[in-house]
């Protein structure tokens, strides 16, 4: 059992505040850290591995700092974002040297165990440079649990993932977190935090914008407001019926369409379709305005 | 010294293509030495350009370069130095480690053609002489090359400066620069210990001992230092 403490950590370059006095800790079990890109999941997450300093506020891994200290690598394994291996050894190679790094009793054994758990004993006597991204993925996956740690970093691990790849690597990341390891993943996907853990930690612009369980960041989420274009058989006889609804705040009527503003995006898309029922008219286009991830997050920042 | 790190490094250095860049040096050392005795040439009058113009000048600084930035430097440089970083290894060890298989290499590579043309030049006693010579610059050249592989990201640049414009350029306008300059020791060892009419050194031989030394030592423990410190960049957000 291993807990993660960050308290008041900041880290900038020059001018620029990459992450901005984040305050978290984080124990047994997996837990997401979400965040758009360029907010500063990466350099947190190399803060934790002891890849930089911070600026300011403290980092530790039971207690012990992760700067300027090799032996917090015992209890830690790393997954980079960066999938540079060195590519001349076989996947096997690459993975009893680090069990051997680790300095292990028994390294051919820890490398076996940890090849099956990725699956990749198929491909082990294979040089890395003839992976795909996933295998390369996977194996830096078994190189970095070799020495079972009791705390997991891993910096986008499902990017160039197939499906299945994606469903295993998430099943191995439920059973660590099962064990009482504590886990922690990157991810700007909200459905892949979504699947694997139930706390999360969101990140906004280097701030951490909220952190909990999942279900209160997805209320919060669905209850956001939002912009919706709609073409339908009859536009006015559907605005009229949705200016009645609660969920809604305004509509504009347009030559192209309405403009529904809802105040509540779960409600609003339940009830389109029983009012466009109700009234006898046929949606013939509903746009979801402005859903990128960043307007998500900024409202999400808001709220707190 | 760590063998699981010196495998590979000594396997990325080895096994790259870049590996070629050291073959063709070492062979014109040879061939040039061996055109010069078969023409009938004193080994008195090409002793000097070859084995200081071109050995000590050239062969042994641009090996141990390309060495010497290759088994740190360019691991800085794609990455892949965070596997390493990532295990609870001594820092010392790492450099150590690095520093041990690069002079290794550059030993190799430079004092087998050196001692084959002190061979060549029919002094027994300079071939060896030679092979200690390349041992000792390689292992002073290669800690100052680790060194400048964690400070600077463009190693072989800063390198090349040293070799080509400090030892080079400068060293033969200005007396005093060749006070800090490794091809000086490292002629002044060889003439010291096989004397020859054939090399020259400018700098007497205990300041060569004492500051081939101090370049060793002082590179090696600010190298180590400065890899505890090392920051891996997170360019992306």
């Amino acid at each position: 059992m291993s807990t993660v403490d960050l308290q008041h950590v900041s880290r900038w370059y020059g001018n620029v505040v990459a992450v901005n006095d984040v305050t978290m800790t984080l124990g047994p079990g997996v837990t997401g850290l979400l965040g758009p890109n360029g907010a500063g999941k990466t350099t947190l997450l190399h803060m934790m591995s002891g890849f930089l300093a911070p600026s300011r506020g403290t980092l530790t891994v039971d207690g012990a700092p992760t700067w300027r200290n090799p032996d917090v690598y015992r209890t830690l394994g790393l997954v980079s974002e960066r999938e540079s291996v060195h590519g001349f050894l076989t996947g096997k190679e690459f993975v009893v040297a680090s069990a051997k790094l680790f300095r292990l009793a028994n390294p051919e054994d820890a490398a076996r165990r940890a090849l099956a758990l990725v699956e990749m004993e198929p491909a082990q006597d294979r040089r890395i440079e003839t992976y795909s991204k996933g295998m390369r993925q996977r194996i830096r996956v078994a190189a970095a649990l070799v020495h079972e740690p009791s705390v997991l970093l891993l910096d986008e691990p499902f990017n160039g993932m197939d499906p299945r790849q994606r469903f295993h690597m998430m099943d191995l990341l439920h059973k660590m977190g099962d064990d009482g390891r504590t886990v922690l993943f990157s991810s700007h996907i909200l459905e892949e935090v979504e699947q694997v853990s139930g706390t999360v930690q969101v990140m906004v612009a280097g701030r951490l914008a909220a952190s909990g369980e999942f279900r209160t960041i997805r209320r919060l989420m669905t209850n956001r407001p939002h912009v919706f274009t709609i073409r339908s058989s009859d536009d006015r006889r559907l605005a009229v019926a949705l200016m009645a609804q609660d969920s809604v705040a305004g509509v504009d009527i347009d030559a192209t369409g309405l403009q529904v503003r809802a105040s509540d995006y779960g409600t609003f898309t339940r009830i389109l379709p029983r009012v466009a029922l109700k009234e006898g008219v046929r949606v013939r286009r509903l746009l979801p305005a402005d859903e990128s991830l960043e307007s998500v997050f900024s409202y999400l920042v808001g709220a707190r | 010294m760590n063998a699981t790190v010196a495998m590979i490094t000594a396997r990325g250095l080895l096994g790259r293509r870049r590996i070629w860049l050291l073959v063709p040096l070492p062979l014109m050392l040879i061939g040039l030495a061996l055109v010069a005795r078969v023409s009938g040439v004193a080994p008195v009058e090409w002793g000097e350009g070859i084995i200081g113009g071109l050995g000590f000048t050239a062969v042994l600084p641009v090996i141990a370069l390309i060495v010497g930035t290759g088994v740190l430097g360019s691991e800085i440089d794609d990455g892949t130095i965070t596997h390493i970083l990532a295990k609870p290894l001594p820092r010392s060890e790492i450099i150590l480690t690095k520093l041990g298989v690069a002079t290794g290499v550059t030993a190799l590579f430079a004092g087998v053609p050196l001692f084959l043309v002190g061979l060549i030049a029919g002094a027994q006693a300079l071939a060896f002489a030679l092979v200690v010579g390349a041992v000792i610059g390689a292992l002073a050249y290669c800690s100052l090359f680790l060194l400048i592989s964690v400070v600077t990201r463009r190693p072989v640049l800063v390198g090349l400066a040293y070799v080509v414009l400090w030892e080079g350029t400068l060293g033969n306008i200005l007396s005093g620069t060749q006070k800090l300059s490794i091809q000086q020791y490292v002629q002044a060892i060889v003439d010291w210990l096989a004397p020859t009419e054939l090399l020259r050194s400018n700098v007497s031989v205990p300041l060569s001992c004492v500051m081939a030394g101090v370049f060793i030592v002082a590179s090696t423990g600010y190298a180590i230092q400065r890899l505890r410190t090392l920051s891996v960049a997170g360019e992306t957000g």
